[in-house]
């Protein structure tokens, strides 16, 4: 509760601190996702609520964005390169060996436990290490389908302890 | 250039080497259909913001190329080409890209006859669809009592979406999604039924296509005509009698009262009669009750109560509003109640079962006519509600034509009305229906020159002030929902000077409802309401209190205007509504603990009220009282009663105007625990 309690409060205060301003939509669903991990329909209702916005506005810019999630994402979220330099690089490989590693594919990025999302990203601007991927902020470079596994190994030790 | 050049020297522009004047028009699209060169567009509404979407309007402006017309603003000196070899290539791949995602359903669909997609597929002569289409049926929304959604057939143009949040001020849906997936929807994809939409149908008046049509009860209406044990009535709105005809080719503003009736008893009604008989008793109950609030310090402004998407709005957006609304019903639903008084003794029914049909220009009636309150011991006020066009569909259907049948007269009683009564089809109209009462009263002598111009007009929100006798009627006239929201404000900030505020949610009023035989035509506004403002000058009375039906109605079944008969028969009441079904906060992480769930409302009204204070302290002391294990606590939005805010519920027990002390006190009762 106590953890709920603040999320509720964060809410709140992010609401506060763009000034409950309609025109600043962005920057509070931005914030609301980076506390929530992504933006549950009751939080978007709150939001319209407070805003003044009708709920349908709130739900269009939500999904206009890819950057908005309307489903919960896991706690690490890996986001490989498949833009033109790596996709050549064989990016593809490197999301099967992700999906085969974590029982993902097809509709589902996101792991039962909620630890990991996949995604594929259009470009990161990293061509030079191509091929690239992002775990949360971490940027992997000159990646190797083996080398995916091992850093994936190496979170879920973490995370067991 | 200074003002005098201005006046002396004409403004000129070319269009397809047409030199043509310019005269303030808000861009170049304007200035060529002005010239009578009709440009193709779907997403261009004059009434609208402009959008600039469908690139159907695409033009060649020298030293510019290619633009959208509806974009462009007219500079003097332009040459502009309208149809050019590139300028054709252009609209019609538009057309096929949208033709190519367009379920090509035409011959079942009911906008077939008036979809601006086919016309101009028809126009452009396309005769062949070169892209692949995409194949995903997306389910139809037929959750509404009034309108239905078939997202296969919108060509995402966004005149609805404007149309709802500009013209309307609801927003009930609007884009969602992106590229290919794009797509108008409610909020979070629900049903139009579970979110704000009030049922005005006024996104379906706009649609170029059938993507939002109004909900066809046609099947219903026939069933009840073919059932030998049902004896079925008609009651007819006003704005029909100069709407139909449209339907059947007719110029707008065609009056064809006779021809109506006729053509309702011809496909089997057994009566027919007039909703401006109780449009005319609306005015003496609503006249009544402005009159008393005005003389003894009531509620004022009152607020008009005949037009459902108003009410349904209000019960939305203004939940402290409520008491300034009329508490009259609306002309409809009076209708029901009185027939259902006064037919069973009148007609000889035989024991069979008397079903009453509204014909209405108006899809928002469909839905007030299925409301609970409206519907006694199972028997709805008003069982089938058609709108004008259905009403055409029917005879259509029987192979009549409207323009050959002998004009007929309503059937007595309920069929006679003053022209106060039929003024109720136009914007105005009720204000001016109830004036001509009002001021009659208020001065004790006959009413002389019954024409009130002050009242009538086109605008969203018009302003009028009467003097009778010294004193001053102020008067406000919305029209597009949207134009009540500053009345709305000024009356919570207590600076409205109103004393009477008639709303109606369709721009120009019920001659424009959604009902309406479908046009484009901009100028069929304003020729129907002419012809209304005609028929009320070709009717024998004008006041209805004139009205000898009425009167004579009064003295055998109520106990007299606004008397306890009535109360029970023609009142009614309003209940808070709330915009968004099923979307509950829960406030504790991963499975819902406790069993006592407890619901507080963070709706917009508890919220300004301080539920979010309550709220966080509420969370607080569960906390602190490690009461984690025994409560669910969750945000809700709106409990539907409003007035009272801010509303917690704790188990079954629900506490308006809460504290944190009444809502720990009630937590402690529930969980048994001895108070503190």
């Amino acid at each position: 509760m106590q953890q709920t309690l603040r999320k509720f409060d964060s809410l709140c205060d992010i609401l506060d601190r763009f000034d409950r301003d309609p025109a600043k939509l962005i920057s509070i669903l931005q914030a609301v996702q980076a506390e929530y991990r992504y933006l549950p329909k009751e939080a978007l209702a709150y939001i319209s609520t407070s805003l003044g916005l009708p709920p349908a506005r709130v739900f269009g810019v939500a999904t206009f964005y890819a950057h908005f999630a309307l489903e919960p994402k896991g706690k690490y979220v890996i986001h490989v390169c498949d833009g033109t330099a790596c996709h050549v690089k064989n990016s593809q490989g490197l999301v099967k060996a992700i999906q085969k590693k974590l029982g993902l594919g097809g509709d589902k990025t996101t792991t039962d436990d909620l630890l990991f999302t996949l995604e594929t990203v259009s470009c990161l601007g990293a061509c030079g290490l191509a091929p690239v991927l992002v775990i949360n902020e971490d940027v992997h470079g000159m990646m190797t389908p083996q080398k995916c596994v091992e850093a994936l190994d190496e979170i879920i030790e973490r995370e067991a302890e | 250039m200074n003002s005098n050049t201005k006046d002396t020297v004409k403004e000129t522009l070319f269009v397809d080497g047409k030199e043509l004047p310019i005269n303030g028009e808000r861009n170049v699209l304007e200035v060529a259909r002005k010239a009578g060169i009709d440009i193709p567009t779907f997403c261009y509404h004059s009434e609208l913001s402009v959008y600039g979407a469908c690139r159907l309007c695409l033009v060649e402006i020298e030293g510019r190329g290619i633009q959208a017309s509806c974009s462009v603003t007219p500079e003097p000196g332009m040459r502009i080409r309208t149809n050019t070899k590139q300028v054709r290539d252009i609209r019609k791949i538009s057309l096929e890209l949208i033709l190519a995602n367009h379920d090509l359903s035409c011959p079942t669909c009911s906008r077939s006859a008036t979809c601006r997609l086919r016309e101009l597929a028809d126009r452009m002569g396309i005769s062949d669809i070169r892209y692949k289409a995409i194949e995903q049926k997306a389910p139809l929304d037929h959750s509404s009592l009034s309108l239905v959604r078939d997202p296969n057939k919108c060509v995402l143009c966004g005149d609805c979406v404007r149309a709802c949040e500009e013209l309307q001020g609801v927003g009930a849906i609007d884009f969602a999604f992106r590229g290919a997936d794009s797509a108008v929807l409610p909020a979070f994809n629900q049903d139009l039924a579970e979110v704000e939409c009030v049922n005005c149908g006024l996104c379906a008046t706009v649609c170029p296509t059938g993507a939002l049509t109004p909900r066809s009860e046609i099947e219903e209406v026939w069933d009840a005509l073919d059932d030998p044990d049902k004896v079925v009535v008609a009651q007819m709105a006003p704005a029909v009698r100069v709407g139909l005809g449209e339907y059947f080719g007719m110029e707008p503003g065609s009056v064809t009262t006779g021809q109506a009736v006729s053509a309702l008893k011809a496909i089997g009604f057994d009566k027919v009669f007039d909703t401006s008989f109780t449009a005319d008793m609306t005015v003496l109950e609503e006249g009544e009750e402005f009159l008393d609030r005005f003389r003894n310090n009531g509620v004022l402004p009152l607020f008009t109560s005949c037009c459902p998407a108003w009410v349904k709005y209000a019960e939305q957006y203004g939940p402290d509003l409520l008491p300034h609304l009329s508490s009259c019903k609306s002309p409809q639903q009076m209708f029901g109640s009185v027939a259902r008084r006064v037919l069973p003794g009148m007609m000889d029914l035989e024991g069979k079962e008397l079903v009453i049909v509204s014909v209405m220009p108006c899809t928002a009636k469909k839905f007030e006519a299925k409301q609970e309150k409206f519907i006694h011991d199972g028997v709805p006020e008003v069982n089938h509600v058609i709108t004008t066009a259905e009403l055409g569909l029917m005879l259509r259907q029987c192979g009549l034509q409207l323009a050959n049948l002998e004009a007929a007269s309503f059937d007595m009683p309920l069929g006679f009305k003053t022209g106060a009564g039929v003024l109720f089809g136009v914007t105005g109209g009720v204000t001016e229906a109830v004036l001509r009462y009002a001021v009659e009263e208020v001065q004790g002598k006959a009413l002389e020159n019954v024409d009130f111009r002050e009242v009538r007009g086109e605008q969203g929100l018009r302003e009028a002030t009467v003097t009778v006798e010294g004193v001053a009627l102020r008067l406000a006239i919305v029209n597009g929902l949207a134009q009540a929201a500053p009345v709305i404000e000024s009356i919570r900030k207590g600076t409205s000077p109103y004393h009477l505020v008639e709303v109606m949610a369709c721009p120009g009023g019920c001659v424009a409802g959604a009902g309406q035989p479908h046009t484009f035509n901009p100028a069929a506004r304003q020729q129907r309401t002419q012809a209304i403002y005609d028929t009320d000058k070709t009717l024998d009375f004008h006041k209805s209190q004139e009205n000898p039906e009425l009167a004579k109605c009064y003295a055998e079944h109520f106990d007299g205007v606004g008397g306890k008969t009535a109360h029970e028969l023609l009142h009614t009441n309003y209940t808070h509504r709330k915009r968004l079904h099923e979307v509950d906060l829960a406030l504790q992480e991963g499975e819902s603990q406790g069993t006592l769930p407890v619901q507080v409302c963070v709706g917009t009204n508890c919220f300004l009220n301080g539920s979010q204070e309550l709220l966080r302290k509420l969370m607080a002391h569960v906390d602190q009282n490690g009461l984690n294990d025994q409560v669910s606590l969750t945000a809700t939005f709106c409990m539907e009663n409003c007035g009272k805010s801010p509303n917690v519920r704790v188990g079954d027990t629900h506490l308006e105007a809460c504290t944190f002390e009444s809502a720990c006190a009630a937590l402690d009762k529930h969980l048994g625990c001895v108070p503190r």
